[in-house]
Order: C-alpha cells, then structure tokens, then sequence
C-alpha cells in the first residue's frame, strides 16, 4: 500500500477539522483534492508569467506558451498518446464528450444507424448521446448491467452490428465502481467499422490508462478528479479521426488566416481550442501528472484495490442492514462503494456522517437511470477513495454507520 | 472517544420527525383527487405525490401522500396532510408560508405555534441548509397543486 499518512501531508485541505473533527474525504469521485505542489503552479503562474499563449513576443508570454505546451505534452504521454497534437484540451469529461458529439458524430451519424452505450453512463455520457440520436435519426442502444453490476455481455455480438457508428462506454463506473473490458468491446467495435469513445473520467484518475493499447478513438477525462484544477480535461482523438473533424467552437486561437468572407484552421489540436485557454489549469494538471507519476499508476490502483477489499470486508458486518452494489471481483472494481438501506435514506446518512467529519455523496451521482431504473433505488450512499484514504478512515467510517443505523432504529424494531 | 452526536443532530432528527417518518399518516393514494401534484428533488431523488379532494364547502376532505426519499422530507409529508385536513385551500396556502417563515428563522407567535402543530419539529432543519429544500418539498407540492387546480377551474 502506499504511504497515505505521509501522502496526506501533502493535501492542505486534509488537516482540516470539521466541526472540530479530523476531515474523512470520501467523496473522491466526484472530485479530488489537490496537493501543494499542484496549488503552487497556480500561484507561480499568476505571480511569475501571467499572459496569453502563442501570441506574444514578449518574456512572459514565450514562458507561458512554452509551459501550456509542456504540460500538453506531459499529458498526452501520461495517457499513453502517440503525440501531443492528439490531445485537445477541454473543460472537463462533459465538455469533451460534447466536443465528439458536434463535430464528428454529427458528421458520421446518420438515419438509421446505431449509438451503443451502456445502462451504467454518468449523465454526461447519456444525454449527448440521446440529443444526437434525435438530431440524426439514429438509435441509442444500451448493453445492459448485470445484478452483480457488470455490463451484460451475452448479446453483445447483436448489440455491436453493421449498423453501430460510434460505442460509448464508461471506463469505470462512477456508482457501482465497476471497471469494464473496454479494449475488448474496442476491438468488436472497430471488427464492424464503428468508432469507440471512452468516458474515462473514473479511470485516469485511478488506474495506468494507454490510448494506444486501447486502441479507442475518442478518451475524455477531467483534471478536477485527478488533482488537478477544476476547469481543464483533455479530450485525446486518434490522429486519422482527428484530421477529418470539424472544428466546433470557432473564434481566435483556432484559425490560421481570416478574412473578411472566411477563414482557415489553425493546426491540430489548437483548431478545437477556441479563445484563451485555461493556462493555470493546464500547467496544473501537468504538475498532478507529476505527482502521480511520481506514485506509480500502478502503485495508486493497488492502493486503491487494497482499500476497497478492506472496506468491503469491514462492511460485511453490516450486510444485514445494507445493500453493496458492485461486483464482488476485486480484479473488476476501483475504489468506489455504493450502498443502501431500507432503514436510513442516503440523505440521512450524509448529514450522520458528515457531522462525524466524514464526506461521502448521496444521491443518484448522474446516474439516474441506472440508480432508479436497474438498481431500483432513488438514491444511494457513496464512499470512493484515493490515494490519501487509509483503512483507519475505513473503520471510521464503518463505526459512524453502525451508529447511524442505532440512531435511526432507536425504538424502531428492525425485521 | 468522539461525542457522536452533537447536540443539533438530535435537534434534526426530533422524536416526533422520526415518529412521522416510521409511521407516516394518511399514506396512500385517493382515487380520483380534486387537487394533485408530484413534486420531486432532482439533487437528492425526493420524491412526493400529493392527493386531496374537497368538500361541497370547498374544504379539505381527505389527503393522502406516498413517495420516498430521507426522514426529513417523507415526515414533513406526513405531517403536512395531518394540518390541511379540514382546512380551506386559502388556509392550507397560509400554512406553507407558516412552514417557510419558520425554516426562513423568523419567531413565530403563540396562535401561529398553535397552527402549526408538529410542523414545529422542523425547525431543527434550520441548522442544515441543505436539508431545507427537503422539508418544503411536500409543501412546494401542496403549492403547485392548488395552483394548477385553480387555473384548471378557472382557464
Ligand atoms: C463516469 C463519469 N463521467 C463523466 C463525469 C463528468 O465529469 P465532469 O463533471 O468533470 O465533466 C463524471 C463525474 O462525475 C463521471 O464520474
């Protein structure tokens, strides 16, 4: 395992008290906190070299370009890109998913043909999808989830078809924690010539992730989950797919020639990059590159693994009172568990827990679908770990539950 | 060892919500309700739907709920259709503003504290913004009930 305490210490945020307690941070998926060293780079830039990239002659604005450039680079090789020019930054997951959706969806997906996604999608990688189906005619489809959480995969060959234009499928899942075959479903999908969009928000964050052993053709994530500064993500397109899109916000930065009836595109990635860009961002999340890097990808998933099998271990004690979503395998989840009970809503245990210093999520974590329709649900308690999570955080964690569930059964007389 | 739970979790959480949310009244639906309405929480899933019919005077005859969602929100439910009973539309209004001024801080009178009977356990709820929302969602409910009611009467 890694050395969370020490770790620890490098999260100003993690000293804190909260309602005079020691802060738990459990709610890593849906944003994580930031080290000191990612925390300075914003600083340093706004102190050291502040100005707008590739347009000045000046000092500050060749340092500026020069970092934003470096970072992307840095970036791109963390995901395992073959070049720097295949990585376009964006705000987020949401903003790059969007991005595929306008430009090259639009332009490749017509009346008739299929989008394959599957039941477990965060809204970001559904609600694209749906509004494009409808603007083009076309069909969502979905691989469905299995009870234990996995995606069903025995119809799989008739849900991947000559029909299918683009799988877009999430790498890890938000709620149940699942980790999917995505370089097998990748080369089903390419077997019929369709394109392949990862939403790896989940995954980059947690997991070694190569876009080239992959092989997929469109992979968003976003810098806030992996600390980073909230605002940037980076959206990778391979080289082939990236030279055919169209652009889609137009403006400054991504033009090359303008004239009074039209323009030019600027080279790639910079054509997808309309008006300034998040600087601070970007060199931010190079320096969180860094400091994972500096972890070992490899390193931050078994912590993270190890984690997660201690608290569903510890949890089991409590599997009369609760529901586990997820699977069972530890080989096929990352550090995400969502749970329920009949006798405590969710709401109610974030505010017992949160008043013990502990932060967990409750609620349907724009999953709705998958949360009210498959788990049948309207909300569930979720605790998701990092780096920094130890398994003393875990029986804390374990011990408030116990207590909440007392608390609410205090003369309810439990089945 | 850590106290627990503080003092305001208690203040939350009173016997009386936690009374109205294990044994919620009048739960169920009516066949047929004059005045109807769901009203739902999209941040936390809550989620109530509110029936009523009315007497020949114009008077709450009968109301029911059901739904789901936390304590807060399924007790406040149960508590709402245990004061509108025999109340007028107008009178049922005045109370969900009751419940508003109340979560809002203002001190409420005698007579009003009278009116409002365990609604007044609610106002543990002021401590925790967030969990606002969750008491007046029934109530937005009841609102926007009676306000489609009247513009159906009265296109
Ligand atoms: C699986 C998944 N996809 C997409 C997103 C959206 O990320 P963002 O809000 O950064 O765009 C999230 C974040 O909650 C996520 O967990």
């Amino acid at each position: 395992m890694l050395d969370a305490a020490k770790i620890k210490q490098d999260f100003p945020i993690l000293a804190k008290l909260v309602y005079g307690k020691p802060l738990v941070y459990l709610d890593n998926a849906a944003t994580s906190q930031k080290p000191s060293s990612v925390i300075q780079t914003l600083v340093d830039y706004y102190e050291g070299y502040n100005s707008n990239v590739h347009r000045g002659v000046h000092a500050l604005s060749m340092e500026s370009t020069q970092r934003y450039e470096e970072a992307r680079e840095k970036i791109a090789r963390f995901i395992g890109s073959p070049g720097s020019e295949n990585l376009i930054y964006v705000r987020n997951t949401t903003e790059g998913i969007n991005l595929v959706a306008n430009t090259w969806a639009r332009a490749n997906v017509n009346d008739g043909d299929e989008i394959l996604t599957t039941e477990m999608e965060h809204h970001s990688n559904l609600v694209p999808w749906q509004q494009l189906a409808k603007a083009r005619n076309a069909t969502l489809r979905f691989i469905p989830v299995t009870d234990e959480g996995t995606l069903d995969l025995s119809n799989i060959d008739s849900l991947i078809n000559h029909r299918t234009k683009l799988v877009a499928m999430t790498h890890m899942s938000n709620v149940l924690g699942t980790i999917n075959p995505v370089k097998d479903l990748t080369a089903k999908a390419h077997a019929v010539g369709a394109h392949v969009l990862i939403d790896a928000a989940q995954s980059v964050p947690h997991l070694p992730v190569d876009v080239t052993h992959l092989d997929c053709d469109f992979l968003a994530f976003s810098s806030h989950k992996m600390l980073g500064p909230t605002g940037i993500g980076g959206l990778y397109v391979k080289s082939d797919t990236l030279e055919q899109m169209e652009p889609f916000l137009t403006g400054g930065e991504m033009v090359q020639e303008v004239t009074f009836e039209g323009a030019t595109w600027n080279d790639l990635p910079m054509r997808f990059e309309a008006g300034t860009p998040n600087i601070a961002g970007s060199i931010g999340l190079g320096a969180a590159v860094d400091y994972l890097e500096a972890l070992g990808m490899e390193n931050v998933h078994q912590h993270e693994t190890e984690i997660t099998q201690y608290a569903l271990q510890a949890l089991k004690e409590l599997a009369e009172e609760f529901t586990f979503y997820g699977p069972t395998d530890p080989a096929r989840r990352g550090g995400i568990v969502s749970f329920s009970s009949p006798h405590v809503h969710p709401h109610d245990l974030g505010t017992i827990l949160d008043q013990a210093g502990i932060a967990i999520r409750a609620g349907h974590h724009c999953a709705m679908p998958l949360v009210r329709d498959r788990l049948g649900v309207a909300a569930t308690a979720r605790a998701s770990f990092y780096i920094y999570n130890t398994t003393e955080e875990v029986d804390l964690l374990v011990t408030t539950l116990k207590d909440a569930l007392r608390y609410f059964s205090k003369s309810l007389s439990l089945p | 060892m850590q106290e627990m739970h503080p003092a305001h979790l208690d203040d939350l959480y009173q016997e009386v919500i936690l009374d109205h949310y294990r044994n919620p009244r009048n739960h169920g639906e009516i066949p047929n309700p004059h005045v109807s309405s769901r009203g739902f929480n999209p941040f936390c899933g809550d989620e109530v739907f509110l029936g009523l019919n009315l007497d020949a005077n114009q008077k709450i005859e009968s109301v029911a709920f059901h739904g789901q969602g936390c304590s807060i929100s399924q007790a406040s439910a149960s508590i709402l259709t245990t004061l509108v009973k025999n109340k007028s539309l107008p009178e049922a209004e005045d109370l969900s503003q009751l419940l508003r001024e109340l979560l809002r801080g203002k001190e409420l009178s005698d007579d009003e504290l009278d009116q409002i009977g365990d609604m007044e356990a609610l106002q543990g709820v002021r401590q925790f913004p967030i969990r606002v929302k969750c008491a007046l969602l029934p109530w937005a409910t009841l609102d926007d009930g009676i306000a489609d009611y009247r513009s159906n009467i009265s296109p």
